[in-house]
């Protein structure tokens, strides 16, 4: 029963403030007729996939004690990739798996960086961020990559001919938010993460080989951003190296909005989605207000501070 | 009575449901230096924090100089002339020595600073340290602790503080900078102001104080004149226990050599180190902070590279190095530094605990957390470690039973070969007592146990062999029987004949 409360206070907050913030867009005259819709909530989940399914990797990477400041560069270039590779014909499939592939390379880069010279992520991936933005724009050639159509583009769609089902991307996300969190939690590999997250110099001590470790952990978050590319390809339809700037800061508010701490050790996948749905939710609801965008912008921000000092004050009151 | 500087009456302060101080009475005098002596979780830490401003007492009054005394926060204590230096040192290291010590009561005239007040004033406050010579402009990164530690004591001066409160001064310093510091304290003294000296080093209290009170469990058990005082009594109050139960001696023949460590060095420190070690051994490693003996644990370890030299284990050199191979031949190391480098604090018991061998609580890399949890419950229970339960995250709880978690680690894993780098530092003596008797028993049932230690009776009391560096090198093993604390002391300053 203790338990059971203590999980309910750890992770509860950010729940609580879904629900507040759900409820806030329910009453209003200019939103009552359609936020509480089923047809809204597919378009906020809907919203949400690109933004989750890179939370899942960004909160393996803070729990580690780690930061990427290039996953919006990592999603733009894996999405001109895989534009041209369906340019030359290539099916669904492989595409999907060369998407992913090029992500993980990504994060491998970033991964070896951080671990072998021993840098701070921060500053790699700020590198980095620079280095695969020029580098989509270079192999697009600076333009927008087009291609005749493909079965991805269904992949991310809301007008669902059947009606009532959501579309794949959501049921991607979803399936993957439950296995990282059981990697995360029931796991050797999930463990080792949180223990270098906590203290890396415990960690070393420990037995744990940090080095391979920090690359794994990189890598395979860059094999989810390479997903979150191919699912911002489906939604636009097209390569566009300009897409996705910015969208890191969105996804590391999603994971501190989650109860996460950027110094590492703390963290929760459940956490990280409600975040990610509590930005969605802000949007949808403001865009429904009418409210013109630089307003959203500056609740989004708010929002940020005050769930995280909010949290804070949780933790101070458990201690 | 007329000549009391600080006088406080029946103390009490709660958290929650916990009973912090139950009733605590001081009196100090002018010019008085007074030990305040208890183990962990006496109330010392909170005691302090109510004189220094940081906590309001429930009830009880406080008095200095004949007034109420009630301050709002430490900034408030500090005007009102209780300053406080903690254990850990508070200075901005990347600013000097003079802005440290000005810190928050700079001289200047509309928002600049006047350079050359300021520096009069920083010299003023070392010259009543004694401590002229220090170059005000160095950065205080770039001083020793022991340095930095005079910068802090000289930043309290700024504001002629009455009553002086010094938290483990000594903690992290050598023999030389502790009686440096001593002489300080003299000079402090002779200046009338107050000293409230906390320290778990029982010897030190009884050099430097004039009077001491003893907590226990929240309240004042007893107080008096130092020098009247026998240790044993002293010990006895706190614990309620005997001093000569401290080092207990069970009978352990020794084995075979299960570590040889063949002229070892490693950089920056270790020079050259060469020993041996058997089954039912209790190794000591005495010397000086800096002397190198982490570092020689740490190369052991495989920690640090080996520069030159080899580390044979169960009589076969080790190519394979590294901590993850060392924990597999069944080497197990305790850090000197629990809060750093020894424990995740914001993880449970059971995470820290198990850490080394997550894999063997399941199969194909998954993590069986109901059988890792009862490992942990059952060590928490065998070893007195008090807390909620093994979920309870490892900050929240006293060092003593932090150190005893960090030990577990090495008995659940399990080891043979115990590498402890001071493994009492910083924690009362219950737990020290029981830390004693529990590397007796390891030694008893046949493993091996390499201790540093600074604290000269420990070595002497619970080990076999005794080994002392000096300046990165090993220069004297020799068994127990064969060194007396000046022995060792001589050894360590590299002064034996």
């Amino acid at each position: 029963m203790k338990e059971i409360s203590r999980v309910m206070l750890a992770k509860g907050g950010p729940f609580i403030g879904l629900i507040l913030v759900i409820v806030l867009f329910s009453i209003p005259a200019e939103t009552r007729e359609f936020f509480l819709t089923y047809n809204n909530f597919k378009i906020i989940f809907t919203q949400t996939v690109i933004v989750a399914i890179g939370a899942l990797g960004m909160t393996m990477i803070i729990v580690s004690g780690g930061i990427d400041l290039s996953v919006g560069s990592s999603i733009a270039l894996t999405s001109v990739a895989g534009a041209q590779l369906i340019q030359r014909g290539w099916a669904p499939i492989p595409v999907l798996l060369a998407m992913v592939a090029v992500g993980a390379l990504i994060g491998l880069l970033n991964g070896t960086a951080i671990a072998g010279l021993r840098m701070t992520p921060f500053i790699i991936t700020l590198g980095t961020l620079g280095v695969a933005r020029g580098s989509a724009k270079w192999m697009a050639d600076n333009q927008t990559v087009n291609y005749d159509s493909s079965p991805i583009n269904g992949w991310m769609t809301t007008a669902d001919p059947f009606g009532h089902a959501l579309p794949a991307g959501v049921w991607v996300a979803l399936g993957l938010a439950v296995l990282t969190a059981i990697l995360l939690r029931k796991t050797v590999f999930g463990r080792h993460v949180f223990a270098l997250g906590s203290n890396e110099a415990t960690a070393r001590l420990c037995g744990i080989a940090t080095t391979r470790l920090k690359v794994a952990i990189y890598t395979l978050a860059g094999a989810f951003f390479g997903l979150a590319g191919l699912f911002q390809l489906s939604r636009l339809r097209q390569g566009d190296p300009t897409v996705a700037v910015g969208l890191e800061l969105d996804i590391i508010a999603s994971v501190i909005i989650g109860g996460a701490s950027l110094s590492g050790g703390v963290g929760t996948i459940l956490g990280s989605m409600i975040g990610a749905l509590i930005m969605a939710v802000l949007r949808n609801g403001s865009q429904q207000m009418g409210w013109p965008t630089y307003f959203q912008e500056i609740i989004i921000g708010l929002v940020i501070i005050v769930a995280v000092f909010l949290d804070r004050l949780r933790q101070g009151r458990q201690a | 009575m007329s000549d009391v500087r600080l006088r406080l009456t029946a103390i009490q302060k709660s958290f929650g449901a916990t009973r912090a101080l139950k009733s605590v009475s001081l009196e100090i005098a002018p010019g008085e230096v007074h030990a305040i002596i208890g183990e962990n979780g006496a109330g010392k830490s909170t005691l302090m924090k109510i004189l220094s401003g940081a906590y309001g007492a429930d009830a009880g009054t406080m008095n200095l100089s004949g007034v109420p005394y009630l301050p709002e926060n430490p900034h408030d204590a500090r005007l009102k002339g209780v300053a406080m230096i903690y254990q850990e040192l508070n200075l901005a290291l990347h600013l000097s020595a003079q802005e440290n010590i000005l810190l928050g009561a700079e001289s200047a005239r509309a928002g600049w600073i006047d350079r050359k007040t300021s520096r009069e004033r920083a010299q003023a406050a070392l010259s009543q340290l004694g401590h002229e010579g220090l170059d005000l402009d160095r950065l205080a990164g770039d001083f020793s602790i022991a340095e930095q530690q005079i910068i802090e004591i000289a930043r309290a001066l700024l504001i002629s503080p009455q009553v002086l409160i010094m938290d483990e001064p000594t903690s992290s310093l050598t023999q030389a900078d502790t009686e440096k510091l001593f002489a300080t304290i003299a000079r402090l003294r002779a200046r009338g102001v107050s000293i409230i000296y906390i320290s778990h080093f029982l010897e030190e209290c009884r050099l430097i104080a004039d009077r001491y009170t003893v907590l226990k469990d929240g309240e004042t058990v007893g107080s008096g004149e130092m020098a009247g005082a026998s240790l044993d009594h002293i010990v006895t109050l706190m614990t309620g226990r005997e001093v000569k139960d401290l080092y207990p001696r069970t009978a352990h023949p020794m084995g075979a050599v299960v570590l040889e460590v063949k002229a070892v060095a490693s950089k920056p420190r270790l020079r050259q180190a060469t020993l041996q070690l058997r089954a039912g051994e209790i190794f000591g490693l005495g010397g000086l902070i800096g002397a190198g003996r982490t570092d020689l644990l740490r190369a052991i370890f495989g920690l640090d590279d080996l520069a030159a030299g080899e580390v044979c284990i169960l009589g076969a050199p080790t190519r394979a190095v590294g901590p993850k191979n060392r924990w597999g031949q069944g080497v197990g190391f305790l850090s000197e530094n629990r809060k750093e480098e020894g424990l995740m604090l914001n993880q449970t018991i059971t995470d820290n605990l198990t850490l080394t061998k997550l894999g063997a609580f399941g199969r194909m890399g998954w993590v069986n957390g109901a059988r890792q949890e009862a490992v942990a419950q059952r060590w928490v229970g065998e070893l007195r470690v008090k807390c909620r339960d093994a979920g309870q995250l490892i900050g929240e709880l006293s060092g003593g039973n932090q150190q005893k978690v960090a030990l577990a680690r090495l008995l659940e894993h399990p080891a043979r070969i115990f590498l402890l780098d001071e493994p009492t530092r910083g924690i009362d003596v219950g737990s020290k007592a029981q830390i004693y008797q529990l590397v007796s028993e390891l030694a008893a049932a046949g493993k091996a146990v390499v201790v540093v230690s600074s604290y000269l009776p420990e070595l002497l009391g619970m080990c076999d062999t005794i080994g002392v560096m000096c300046r990165g090198e090993l220069t004297a093993v020799r068994p127990r029987a064969e060194w007396s604390e000046t022995e060792i002391m001589r050894a360590a300053t590299g002064s034996a004949g």
